[in-house]
């Protein structure tokens, strides 16, 4: 009665074998290597793979293998030494249109590389690295959203000749046109609902006015928050490339806020500074004189530097800025057969346009994306200047840039295109720097954590050596008290422990320091289904009942109690997943992985030990499971059924 | 090895009352000190900002005060964290400051005191993060409890449901109880453990009620005190055990843990403890009280003889 079926102990034999495997790469530990990676411009393949090799073998340095991975290349290296010196030829081989970064790179040996095991994630703070939550000012992007609005109501009626008084902007985000007669209104109303469909307009009656109230529909309020946010991201991406960091992590989180993860940065105030820059667009005239002339910036004018690296001479004077941007979207002209920019401008930037184009037909007009960051004021040593309060001064920086110098083909107004661009992909580009610089709404850090790389380290130390000392004493213990019903509940401990890690290896999980809490609680609380087991065998044979009905009898009565009890802990665990937040999380995932993979190893693979330890004899006199015999079968117990 | 040879049932519903009047004491004096001391909310909850400073020597807690306070910042509190050499300071969240800059302040300041000192840990929370931890933990207290009561109804019986709710909120509330009157950092961990526990103990009860549901069916002469007293010395040994044996992990995790798991570890330490005496304790009495009969598991014993059959 005690012996598996054959494909039970296969199944147990199979889920032992892969969670073997796939909790192996946790065992090789990290070594130093470098990350090279393209910016939105650049791209990496096989090529690029040679071209490190090849650097590397001119400078003399030695790696251990450089392979192409999710569109890096990376590189490892024996110690951080040649690691260090391999990233400065790296950058200069190829240049700054690519993010050279150090990392940590898991000496997972390629058989195992090949059934896709790998060592789990790590949170940051068993890594080291920085944590932020940004939070996007929907209130800006709304108001901003508002006055375009307002601004477009204004534009549309005039257009479509419908004579209203006034267009003003009422309480809680609300459009007001006021017209004089109800003809008026229904005619402005038709209008509206034709060329403006994010604003939803309802008739209303005040006094003796006709009133017409426009709402953002909730599908606009929806999309603008989308697009809010997602500018958001994409403006940290730029960024967060320039601090060279090998995965980093940006991700939208609930409606209106991004989290920003850093592993390996050791300076937040750095991290901090490049991502809370903000950006800007400038439009200006090119001074073609200068530029056909001399080739010097004349008074009134100025050098930039292009994108692709060149020089132009613009005028000083602005003709508008970023703020007036009110849209930018690439598309492709199925006319023209090319990619395009579509811009809108509010009224005041398409009033200026409209007179500056006009004016400047056959020249170049000038779009140059600003930067503007704000970092420590360094004295002639590079060492950072401190105030009379001993605060560092912080000194703001502008970085421009050229990005595009149409020439004016016709007198643009507030809605134009810029063609002539390569691809879809230099638009795509082109769109979000317009973006970036015009639209991105004002972030806030709501919450930061950073831990220091040594803490990491140690905060991995402290967490493995409890739950080794944990795992350990309930070894121990349980062989102590059970002997050979001991010796199965720990190997099935030892198998829960491997399921675990195995899992926590193979789904995209993060284990951070909570999540090894986690492991250690799971595994105190997994032996409990053994003990259950193995108490209710005891008290089996206790009655008198003979070895091989009292092991059948324990797992099988003890099971529905198992499941009672596993199935309250593991709705506590839902709930702290469904509800909690960072460090919370990763404790619940583990305590529902572990309380899952509990089920299987205390029960499955527990009782195929003991089957095949003691299943296979036919005539059982006594089995290993400590002193049962100070108790007389009690005579009032009815008999079994 | 065995460490219980207990022969006969132990009347412990004879002495219900003593127990759950000296739950009932506890219970109060832990609510007591809640309402007069209340929790001391770390970081997570309250925003404000956390660093953690090494030093390569000793540090003067004095003086790392002092060239704080000097920076304006009132009401921070500066202690020694894990060692000597590791300082943790608290910045409340300030008003005209509601940024994530702090650190870059009060670093410069602290390497004129020691050019040592480096940074190992900072935590930042807005006050529009704070608020939503409080509200998302008390709902997940609120779902947890609402789900076990739900699921022990559905298993068992609705009085088991309540009992065994009513038991180990009781526990959540004493650890509360004693982290308010030792004044403990409560951070999100702590809520983890507390939650966590919340589980582990329901799993205790249900432990006891599972046994209780089968004498029901075993034991037809016998009194309902009889049948609840037989089933928890039955299940006795195996209470202790299972609980020795997670409170050896959680001690493993006290002693070696560090600093951030100490309160963590700390709180499941006592869940442990106070689980297993209401479990036992409460628990079972309240199933008592609440007029259990062998009639309630009617219906479950069906289901349960079928599935009985080897």
């Amino acid at each position: 009665m005690n012996r598996f079926p054959l494909w039970k102990n296969l199944l147990v034999l199979v889920t032992v074998v892969i969670g073997l495997l796939y909790s192996l790469p946790n065992f090789y530990g990290m070594s130093p290597a470098v990350q090279v990676s393209a910016t939105r411009t650049t791209h990496i393949d096989e090529t690029s793979v040679t071209r490190v090799k090849r650097a590397l073998d001119q400078a003399k340095i030695s790696y251990v293998e450089a392979r192409l991975v999710d569109k890096s290349v990376r590189i490892r290296f024996v110690d951080t030494d040649p690691q260090i010196r391999a990233r400065d030829v790296v950058q200069k081989e190829f240049g700054n249109d690519y993010i050279v970064a150090l990392s940590l790179l898991p000496n997972t040996p390629a058989w195992l590389r090949a059934i896709g095991a790998k060592p789990m994630n790590l949170g940051l703070d068993l890594r080291g690295g920085v944590h932020l939550l940004l939070q996007v000012d929907m209130r800006a992007v709304l108001k901003k959203a508002e006055e375009t609005a307002t601004d477009d109501t204004r534009r549309v009626l005039r257009e479509k000749k419908v004579r209203y008084q006034t267009v003003t902007r009422g309480e809680g985000g609300s459009i007001e046109v006021r017209f004089k007669d109800a003809v008026e209104r229904d005619r402005g109303l038709k209008t509206l609902k034709n060329d403006l469909q994010d604003v939803v307009f309802t008739e209303r009656q005040r006094g003796a006015d006709y009133l017409l109230a426009g709402r953002f529909s909730e599908a606009a309020l929806k999309e603008k928050k989308r697009l809010a946010v997602q500018q958001n991201i994409t403006a940290l991406n730029k960024r967060v490339n320039e601090l060279g960091v090998s995965e980093p992590l940006i991700q939208q989180q609930g409606e209106d806020r991004i989290v920003v993860q850093l592993p390996g940065v050791q300076d937040p105030a750095q991290a901090k500074d490049i991502l809370g820059r903000t950006a800007t667009i400038e439009v200006r005239m090119v001074d073609e004189e200068a530029m056909t002339g001399s080739g010097h910036a004349p008074p009134g004018s100025k050098v930039y530097r292009t994108r692709q690296g060149g020089q132009i001479i613009l005028k000083n004077q602005l003709v508008y800025s970023g703020d007036n941007i009110t849209s930018a979207i690439e598309s492709f002209d199925n006319q023209r057969n090319s990619p395009v920019v579509s811009l809108v401008l509010d009224s005041r930037g398409g009033a200026v346009n409209q007179r500056v184009s006009g004016e400047n037909i056959g020249r170049r007009m000038a779009i140059i994306y600003i930067e503007i960051k704000s970092e420590p004021k360094l004295d002639a040593n590079k060492k950072p200047v401190v105030d009379a309060q001993g605060r560092a001064v912080r000194e703001t920086v502008r970085i421009e840039e050229v990005i595009s110098s149409p020439v004016i083909k016709s007198q643009l107004g507030r809605r134009f295109q810029i063609e002539g661009l390569d691809s879809m992909k230099e638009a795509g580009e082109l769109s979000l720097l317009l973006r970036a610089g015009s639209l991105a709404a004002p972030v806030e850090i709501v919450e930061e954590r950073t831990i220091g790389p040594s803490l990491g380290a140690e905060n991995i130390k402290r967490g493995f050596q409890s739950t080794w000392v944990g795992f350990a004493a309930i070894i121990a213990f349980m062989i102590v008290y059970y002997l050979m019903f001991g010796v199965t509940s720990s190997l099935a401990l030892g198998a829960n422990l491997v399921f675990l890690v195995a899992l926590l290896s193979m789904l995209p999980t993060t284990l951070t320091l909570p999540g090894i809490a986690g492991i250690a609680l799971t595994l105190g609380m997994a032996i409990d289904a053994n003990v259950l087991i193995n108490e209710r065998i005891r008290e089996e044979l206790r009655n008198g009942n003979s070895p091989h009905a009292s092991i059948h009898a324990g797992y099988e009565r003890a099971f529905g109690t198992i499941l009672d009890s596993n199935i309250t802990t593991l709705i506590a665990g839902l709930a702290l997943f469904i509800f909690g937040s960072g460090p919370v999380r990763g404790f619940a995932v583990v305590l529902c992985l572990g309380i899952m993979t509990s089920m299987f190893s205390a029960v499955t693979v527990s009782r195929a030990m003991v089957n095949l330890i003691y299943g296979r004899r036919a005539k059982l006199e006594r089995v290993a499971i400590g002193n049962t015999r100070w108790e007389e079968p009690r005579p009032s117990q009815p008999p079994k059924p | 090895m065995e460490f219980f040879k207990i022969r006969k049932d132990i009347p412990f519903m004879r002495h219900a009352l003593v127990f759950n009047v000296i739950s009932l004491v506890t219970f109060i004096a832990a609510v007591f000190f809640l309402v007069s001391k209340g929790l001391n909310f770390g970081v997570d909850f309250t925003g404000g900002t956390v660093l953690e400073v090494n030093f390569s020597r000793a540090a003067e807690v004095d003086k790392v005060r002092e060239s704080i306070e000097k920076l304006g910042y009132r009401d921070a509190t500066v202690q020694n964290f894990g060692t000597s050499r590791d300082v943790m300071i608290r910045l409340p969240l300030r008003k005209e400051k509601a940024d994530a800059k702090h650190d870059e302040i009060v670093m410069p300041a602290l390497k004129q005191i020691d050019p040592s000192a480096s940074l190992r840990r900072v935590e930042f929370v807005g006050p529009q993060v704070g608020g939503e931890l409080i509200e998302d933990g008390a709902l997940a207290l609120f779902f947890v409890s609402l789900l076990i009561v739900v699921y022990l109804w559905f298993r068992f019986e609705w009085k088991f449901g309540v009992a065994a709710i009513i038991a180990n909120l009781h526990d959540v509330v004493i650890i509360l109880g004693f982290f308010a009157f030792f004044q403990w950092d409560f951070s999100l961990t702590v809520l983890a453990a507390v939650l966590a526990i919340l589980g582990y103990s329901v799993n205790e009860s249900v432990v006891v009620f599972d046994r209780i549901r089968e004498n029901f069916r075993r034991m037809r002469k016998s009194t309902v005190p009889e049948i609840i007293d037989n089933a928890i010395t039955r299940t006795m040994s195996r209470t202790i055990i299972t609980h020795f044996s997670t409170q050896l992990a959680v001690l493993a995790m006290l002693l070696f843990g560090g600093e951030t798991l100490h309160y963590f570890a700390l709180a499941l330490t006592i869940g442990i403890l106070f689980g297993i005496y209401s479990s036992v304790f409460v628990a079972s009495p309240l199933v008592m009280w609440l007029g259990i009969a062998r009639e309630d598991m009617m219906p479950v014993r069906k289901e349960a003889a079928a599935d009985e059959r080897p």
